[in-house]
């Protein structure tokens, strides 16, 4: 039986995985050529040391830190996303979800290799795990990001059981493959109750996993004496900034693969319009984080404080940091609150600002600090290497071919979840509105009704 | 156990930089290339800091401070580390572990005085350097970190001596190389619990501070302030 002659209501959720264009295929040569490109310059950096970045002294974290903090912020996307709204009930969350959790899992494995890259003796890694020292943030944070990484692999794996079941069922590409992660899903009541269960407590414990993460990473910065790190709002601060830049880069590869699969019947304007309300009460939060911040720093206005706040405000980064207060604050406040610009266009190009515009505050955060030293010192510009560059690209080139690639093998949209919530949880959410209002509703009658309205 | 210490007097000091080269060549500091020179990648573990100038140009009155590593009592490089590459010992000196070291450069990022230097690449030396190497010293590969360290191997060597002539370790056997260049001794070293020693009376100076000394580092490198 090949796959042609196989007709399910969702048909278009397989497609991707059994039909692949010709421009896939020419996006794929491309960002592998990025990527190889950024193999060579780590090569070249291994072979050569830590000369061939940009950095300097006292300029001794650049790039690959910003890459680092940025990348793991994005990871919020996902995980965390997806747990609240399955935690809260949303039922729009259900084409979304599969989405976000991709996401954590691949931009995890890349932001957590950033630290390493950075190194300058990357072959005493495992010095790490032999002698560490568990007084360090970076061991706090080595732990948490391995935590994070196992638990939001395993909240993608198990949510996903059903479906490769499905595909296991159409036989046909990767059988043997499917066969085997599938681990035996044959959708009796008893593997649905388990599977349910193990939802349940993974989507209970991802959240303060996720929240630590980027509170430690913060606290790598939050720990040290250094003006404009010292401080005791970078936790909660870095945190709304990621699942910021996490809601953000979502939008943008819903919006992508929507266009690219033709996903326009699951993804539709109303599951945009609740991510753009999203986005936009995230933004005002991350706005009144960064108000606080600055405003305590100028009010307070130490000396060495006040020269790492010049440096962003009237300094040499000032392009940067007025720039990322138009992306963050501005563009997406006029866009989102305003009902003629809150179209998808418009939620992807405010979504397109907020990335841009995170990765820059990341910058603004690391760099200015680190350029001013409390002893007067030659300060510097910072200007990134090709190295660096390379690097970047081929990290941002790896991310959309590892979900390229999945798209490949896996469902990007859950197709059980689209089913279940097509078959029960209409009449489910009746009799949760029902349940709201005064008096004792009576399942069948509330079931009599759904089915009359349907 | 003594602690040592050291007390910089900025009323004598010339900004000759004898120091900074002495140190250099003591412990096989790298010298890197014009062009890394330039990015600011020179390194130096007595550095000559320029903290401010006085008057107006051309009648400039730069005041200069001779700055090593603080060997702070509680120092922010120790608590960082992930792999203990850096310590301080019993004796009061901030040591490094030089194979131990990962490069992370965090030690870097939170030291209030930047005193940390890396080997972000590693360069042929001159030939003239590498025939005067400093045996007593191991030269550093590249993507580690590494700061003054008092001159800690000439402390082993005095010890040992000491110890072969039957005798304790008596003040002046154990001085750093930036100490015993300078010309207009500017610089006292030696036990800070010693109450009666040069170096600790020197520290109750009433001309005495530390850098930076409100951060809470203790710092155990002190100066005398210059005073006209």
């Amino acid at each position: 039986m090949s796959y042609v002659d196989l007709h399910d209501e969702d048909e278009t959720l397989f497609r991707p995985i059994y039909e692949t264009s010709k421009s896939f295929y020419i996006a794929v040569v491309v960002l592998t050529g990025v990527f190889l490109f950024g193999l060579g310059c780590y090569i070249h950096q291994l072979l050569y040391g830590l000369g061939a970045t940009g950095m300097d002294e006292p300029v001794s974290w650049a790039f690959y830190i910003v890459d680092f903090v940025f990348f793991i912020g994005i990871s919020h996307a996902g995980t965390l996303i997806s747990a609240i709204l399955r935690l809260s009930k949303a039922e729009w969350r259900r084409p979304i979800t599969r989405m976000a959790e991709v996401i954590t899992g691949i931009v995890l494995a890349i932001g957590g290799l950033h630290p390493v890259i950075d190194l300058g003796r990357p072959d005493r890694i495992l010095h790490l795990f032999e002698r560490g020292r568990l007084q360090s943030p970076l061991l706090w944070d080595l732990t948490s990001v391995t935590a994070y990484f196992t638990a939001s692999t395993i909240y993608l794996y198990i949510p996903m059981i059903p479906d490769i079941a499905l595909l296991r069922d159409r036989g046909g590409k990767l059988q043997n493959l499917y066969k085997i992660l599938a681990w035996g899903y044959k959708g009796t009541p008893k593997q649905k109750h388990a599977l349910e269960k193990a939802i349940n407590i993974l989507m209970v414990m991802v959240i303060p996993i996720a929240i630590s993460v980027h509170t430690i990473i913060a606290w790598i910065f939050g720990m040290t004496l250094q003006p404009g790190w010292h401080s005791t709002i970078f936790g909660p601060y870095f945190v709304v900034g990621a699942i910021y830049s996490g809601i953000a880069a979502l939008v943008i590869v819903m919006i992508a693969f929507r266009k690219l699969y033709h996903f326009e019947d699951y993804l539709k304007e109303i599951h945009f319009q609740y991510l753009g309300t999203l986005l936009l009460v995230v933004s005002l939060l991350w706005t009144y984080f960064t108000f606080a911040e600055y405003l305590t720093t100028f009010y307070g206005h130490e000396p060495a404080e006040m020269r790492v706040f010049d440096y962003k405000f009237i300094g040499a980064y000032w392009p940067y940091f007025w720039l990322m207060v138009l992306v963050n604050f501005v563009m997406p406040v006029i866009i989102l609150s305003n009902k003629k610009t809150k179209t998808i266009k418009g939620i992807l190009v405010a979504s397109i600002g907020v990335v841009i515009g995170m990765w820059l505050e990341r910058l603004i955060i690391i760099i200015p600090t680190l350029a001013n030293p409390r002893l007067p010192y030659p300060t510097g510009m910072y200007t990134p290497s090709i190295t660096e560059l390379g690097i970047a690209a081929a990290a941002t080139s790896a991310f959309i071919l590892g979900f390229m690639g999945f798209s490949k093998i896996f469902p990007l949209i859950s197709i059980w979840e689209t089913k279940e919530g097509r078959e029960s949880s209409v009449h489910e959410v009746s009799m949760r509105l029902r349940e709201y209002l005064p008096g004792h509703p009576e399942e069948a009658k509330v079931e009599a009704s759904v089915k009359a309205e349907l | 156990m003594p602690k040592y210490g050291m007390v910089i007097d900025l009323n004598k000091c010339t900004s000759c930089q004898a120091c900074v080269t002495a140190c250099k060549v003591e412990n096989n500091v790298q010298i890197v290339s014009e062009d890394d020179a330039q990015h600011g990648r020179a390194m130096f573990w007595m550095k000559m800091l320029t903290m401010e100038f006085d008057g107006d140009y051309p009648n400039i009155k730069p005041k200069t401070l001779p700055r090593n590593c603080m060997q702070c009592d509680e120092p922010s490089c120790i608590k960082v580390c992930p792999v203990r590459a850096t310590y301080i010992r019993e004796d009061g000196i901030v040591a490094q572990i030089y194979p131990q070291c990962i490069g992370c450069r965090y030690c870097m990022a939170n030291c209030p005085y930047t005193v940390k230097v890396f080997n972000w690449d590693r360069q042929a030396q001159p030939k003239e350097v590498e025939k005067t190497y400093n045996p007593d010293v191991s030269v550093r590969p590249k993507g580690i970190v590494e700061k003054c360290t008092f001159c800690v191997h000439r402390l082993q060597d005095a010890s040992e001596k000491a110890k072969a002539e039957h005798r304790e370790l008596e003040p002046g056997d154990y001085v750093p190389a930036c100490v015993e260049a300078c010309p207009v001794d500017a610089i006292t070293f030696g036990d800070l619990d010693d109450k009666k020693s040069d170096v600790s009376v020197a520290s109750r100076d009433y001309r005495a501070f530390g850098l930076l000394e409100e951060l809470g580092t203790v710092p155990k490198v002190r100066y005398l302030n210059a005073i006209e």
